[in-house]
Formats: structure tokens, sequence, C-alpha cells
């Protein structure tokens, strides 16, 4: 299986670490080699964000991708799968908009989804960006990691094995 | 996220490592129970019993809830396993997103030098 090698870190980049530091709240965080204003140009013109938000690797592109980045403004980006017919719509709206630090929005495709929240912070030639969602409620993000549960983990085979052995000395 | 990942597979084979754990485990597959049933039960301190069952919540193999004056224990993997799972695809996916998102920073970098 090559998804341990993929999910490892690649020493020559900067790491992605994904957190979540309370019951309904998720940090990401990574480190850009470039000053927070053009991290936040890359975030906030559409023409930018298109060539980044869906990757390929994923399967997914854009059919479209409007964002008005600005307080009080609107996104919407719609996407298509490779693997299915059905586009899928992700919708909401900027609560705020500080120019090459802060970025609020709403996810409102779902009653239950996140306030996301993502800040620049400049540490000499370099950017860190950390992005916060934080959940209405801790079942809102338990049900997340429930539906969303690709099984597609790089730990997956020390899980299988894991589970195997737990699975024989419950049974027994 | 995978050194976490790492760390907590580390801790559920630590956990898994001791003959009273997994008996522990074995117990708890069949019905949740007390602190104090298991520790009657592997004829054993209160406080000896806390300090094992405490290794395997650490390892995510156990959740406990106490209610009134009673913890009650039961097996905790699965959601651990779809937590790990979940959070590792949807780091997968941020960690995409940035290496792309990396590349138009380089880009916009040389324009301004080119400037």
């Amino acid at each position: 299986m090559n998804e341990n090698q993929k999910s490892e870190p690649n020493l020559m980049k900067n790491p992605t670490t994904v957190e979540r530091t309370s019951e309904r709240e998720l940090v990401v965080t990574r480190l850009f080699s470039g000053p927070a204003h053009l991290v936040f140009e890359a975030w906030t013109k559409p023409e930018l964000l298109k060539r980044w938000w869906a990757p390929k690797s994923f399967g997914i592109s854009f059919v479209s991708c409007e964002a008005d980045v600005r307080t009080g403004g609107s996104y919407r980006f719609v996407f298509s799968q490779a693997d299915s017919e059905q586009t899928m719509a992700f919708f909401g709206r900027y609560i705020e908009v500080t120019p090459h630090s802060r970025i609020v929005w709403t996810n409102d495709e779902s009653s239950d989804g996140a306030l996301s929240t993502v800040t620049f912070e400049e540490k000499g030639d370099k950017t860190l960006l950390a992005l916060h969602e934080l959940y209405p409620s801790k079942q809102a993000l338990d049900d997340a990691i429930a539906s969303g549960s690709t099984g597609t983990s790089g730990a997956g085979e020390q899980f299988d094995l894991l589970d195997t052995i737990l699975d024989s000395l419950v049974r027994s | 996220m995978v050194q976490c990942l790492q760390a907590r597979l580390d801790a559920s084979f630590g956990a898994l490592s001791d003959a009273t754990r997994r008996g522990v485990l074995e117990q708890l597959g069949q019905a949740d129970a007390s602190i104090t049933v298991l520790a009657e039960r592997f004829h054993m301190t209160l406080t000896g019993m806390k300090k094992h069952v405490g290794v395997l919540e650490q390892a995510g193999l156990v959740t406990t809830e106490k209610v009134g004056r009673v913890r009650t224990c039961k097996l905790g993997l699965r959601g651990l396993q779809e937590e790990a799972a979940w959070i590792d695809s949807y780091r997968q996916l941020w960690d995409a997103r940035f290496d792309d998102l990396d590349k138009i920073v380089e880009e916009l970098k040389r324009e301004i030098k080119n400037r």
C-alpha cells in the first residue's frame, strides 16, 4: 500500500499539521515561504484561489468559483467529482476580511457547518497560516467525522493490525 | 499528524503489552464495567486498576464516564480509529491544497521581483 508513503511529510517542504484542539474545533497550520500579503492575495483573488482549492489528486475540480472576499461578501464554489455525475456546492458569507491578516467565513451548505477563521502571521520572510474550524457543537464535529470517514488513513495498515488484535481479544 | 498517529499507535500497542490490560479489554468487550468491578475481577486495588484504565484511556482504547460516584469504562477504539483516519485524510486534503498554494506564492514572489 502506497498510502503510508503518501502521507509521510516530505522533508523538503513545510509540513501541514491538523489538530483537534477541543471538542468542537480543528486547527490546520502551515508555514509559507513568502510574505503574508501574497498568501492573502492567493486566498482572496478568485482566479488564484481556483488554482489551489480543488487539488487534482483528490479528483475534484471547479465548475464555478465565485468569491467576493470582503467583509459582508459571499462565496459559492461548485465542484465536480471524478467518480460522480453530481456536483457539490459550498457556500457562505465572509464575516470578516482584514487585509493580509485574517478572514472569517461561514459554511452554510449545512446547518452544522463550521465557522472558519484563517490567520496569516508574518515571521521574518515567512508566513504562518492557521486555519481554525469551529463547529457549532461537539456533536456536529463528531458527525462530520463519522460521515466523512474515508478509510484512506495513512496509518491504515497499522490500525488494521491493531483492530485485528483487539477483535481477537474481545471475541475470545 | 503522521507523527501524532504514530504516537497514538505506540500508546495503543504499549497499552496492549500488559496482560491485565488485555484482560480488561476482553472484559469490556463483553460488557461495560465500573472501575470497582474491574478491580474486584482482577484482584487489584482500586488505585492499581485506575492506573491501568488510565493507560488504556490515554491510548484511546477505553473511554470512561463518571455518573454519580461510579466511573464506567467501555471500549473506545472504534471512535478513535475513525477520528484518526478522518483527520488524516482531512490533513491530506489541506496538504495538497497548500502544496499548490505554495507554488502560487512562489510565482507571485517572482512576479514582484521582475516588476
